[in-house]
């Protein structure tokens, strides 16, 4: 807490800059959000009061040319594409970490670490461009049209499985030594000590991994957009073509005039919406969680 | 810390709003008035990207001159040319009776082709049949003489040219459309039809045609028995096809005569078919 003088242990010159510098750093980045916020608040301002928001959710179709602007078939395909990569995405990460961290030997764990590291930094692009290449053909040759809802999914599961591992990694290593060793002690299977002591007491780094997994689904345009068949429909099964939130603005706001880009932005506004309600329910679970680990 | 892992949610989306905060910069400039050395420019979308790409290479030749290039659709320009607003207008379709008082210059042709994966037997369709194919009456290639195959619909995103010529062509509106497949820019078309070799699409044949000379499993078909090639559009024949249009009130003079000039020139071909338009020959 720099933000309190008397907090700060050292009463140097230096250090009172420093701290001056952080607080200024800090204003800057915290008003960052603050300020997409009402850019986006004041782009979709013509939408809001020229068509009014109860019409996102009733009108017939989203057909902005004809000013129609239905919204809710992509605000199901955003939260179907999200959640079923998280499904996924959610016990490989964990369970890849725990085999990082207990049974890999110690070279093997620290190269799949790498490997996992590297595959965070591929370019969403890129997924996106190998999904339309070559995942979109091979499920077409099993059940067409190929651009999918599980084409969607097993992209974005690849995409947020480094995120949810590397995080749940970090949070199993901090489980005390004292805890498992006490455990082993007492006679416990390996399985039963990472089943009972050491998930259990990592809860809320792997939560934190999970809904920061899934809001970057969420968020996700260039990949999903190449894969998901972008057909505004609410999808009878897995093969059926979705569109998210995102692949509608990327689709359509190069091309999109007056309040047709102004519904476009309504898109954004309801996604941010989204994302700080699973943030906000992230943070309401983990001060409910009964282990807490020291930091 | 506890900032950062909060804000790191928000990262992939304020990149994305930052993208869009770009265009908002670019896109609604208040509107110039025409002044020597300064030539305002207006209307289709579909021009639009050509004529800021044609305007930057007129700046630097002429350098103290000032391109300033809006969209607004075809109809904005030619009411600006006719109010005074704008010196061009942009027009992507064919003037109405009572516009053809106005001057306009053709400088290039936009057409667009259908096409089939390379695999697929079926040679021509006529234009019930596309009808029917995308407003879901047709769903497999037997109904047309093909394989016993479902068949995947692919459509483009609204508010994108290609589609409203399309539509405008087989007299369609997008809410008849039953697509399984909606895609943005030529390439992801391409790139789908490619891949699945039950899939129909359409695309600008520039793009179309290059791409299938150079291996990517591809055909186009030919529309009413003309074939769907660069060269039907720059002669005017091939059905889906129009003219990319200059309007100007009156025939041009000074500034306005030299740009038009320009971007009818052979300097600019590289630019129009970079946008996949065909370039006229002069």
């Amino acid at each position: 807490m720099i933000l309190f003088s008397n907090n700060t242990s050292s009463r140097s010159n230096t250090d009172r800059y420093f701290s001056w510098g952080l607080r200024v750093l800090s204003l800057l980045a915290a008003s960052l959000l603050v300020l997409v916020l009402g850019f986006i608040l004041r782009e979709s301002w013509m939408a809001l009061t020229q068509v009014g928001l109860s019409r996102f959710f009733t009108d017939s179709g989203w057909f902005p040319t004809e000013h129609s602007y239905e919204i809710t078939p992509m605000i199901s395909g955003t939260l179907l594409a999200a959640w079923g990569s998280i499904l996924l995405a959610a016990p490989l990460g964990i369970l890849s970490a725990v085999f990082c961290h207990f049974y890999a030997p110690p070279i093997l764990g620290l190269w799949y670490r790498r490997m996992i590291e590297l595959l965070a930094g591929i370019p969403s692009v890129v997924f996106g461009f190998w999904g339309l290449v070559v995942l979109v053909p091979l499920i077409a040759a099993w059940q067409p049209p190929g651009p999918s809802l599980l084409g969607g999914i097993l992209i974005l599961t690849l995409m947020i499985i480094p995120t949810i591992m590397l995080i749940a990694h970090s949070s199993i290593s901090q489980v005390p030594t004292t805890y498992i060793n006490n455990a082993t002690a007492l006679g416990l299977s390996r399985w039963a000590v990472i089943w009972r002591i050491v998930l259990p007491a990592s809860r809320v780094g792997l939560l934190t991994g999970i809904f920061l997994g899934l809001a970057r689904a969420m968020g996700e345009t260039m990949a999903i957009l190449m894969v998901c068949g972008n057909v505004i429909q609410y999808p009878s099964h897995i093969f059926d073509p979705i569109r998210t939130l995102t692949a509608n603005i990327a689709l359509e706001m190069a091309y999109a005039l007056d309040q047709h880009r102004s519904a476009l932005f309504i898109s954004g506004l309801l996604l941010m919406v989204l994302v700080i309600i699973f943030v906000s329910i992230a943070e309401v679970l983990r001060h409910k969680t009964p282990y807490v680990v020291a930091k | 810390m506890a900032a950062l892992t909060f804000l790191r949610p928000f990262l992939s989306l304020s990149l994305l709003v930052g993208f869009i905060s770009l265009f908002e910069l670019f896109g609604v400039w208040p509107l110039a008035q025409a002044q020597e050395g300064n030539l305002v420019i207006t209307g289709s979308s579909t021009m639009a990207p050509l004529l800021l790409e044609i305007g930057k290479r007129f700046e630097t030749r002429h350098p103290g001159t000032r391109i300033d290039v809006q969209t607004g659709g075809s109809s904005r320009g030619i009411a600006d040319v006719v109010n005074g607003l704008a010196d061009i207008g942009m027009a992507s379709r064919t003037l109405n009776p009572q516009e053809k008082h106005l001057h306009g210059t053709v400088i290039a042709r936009d057409g667009i082709g259908m096409i089939l994966h390379t695999s697929n037997p079926i040679q021509e369709l006529t234009n019930s049949q596309i009808v029917a194919i995308y407003t879901g009456r047709i769903k497999n290639w037997q109904q047309v003489g093909g394989h016993n195959a479902p068949i995947t619909v692919v459509n483009k995103a609204q508010g994108r040219s290609t589609l409203k010529l399309f539509l405008q062509y087989l007299k369609l509106s997008t809410r008849d459309i039953q697509a399984h497949v909606v895609i943005g820019d030529n390439e992801q078309g391409i790139k789908t039809v490619a891949g699945n070799p039950n899939a129909i699409g359409y695309v600008s044949i520039g793009t179309a045609q290059y791409d299938a000379s150079h291996g990517i499993s591809i055909h186009l078909l030919p529309l009413q028995h003309i074939p769907a090639s660069v060269e039907t559009v720059r002669a005017g024949t091939f059905p889906l096809s129009r003219p990319l249009t200059l309007i100007t009130k009156s025939t041009p003079t000074g500034l306005t005569k030299n740009f038009i000039h320009f971007a009818q020139s052979p300097e600019v071909h590289d630019l129009i078919l970079q946008q996949y338009f065909v370039p006229l020959q002069h």
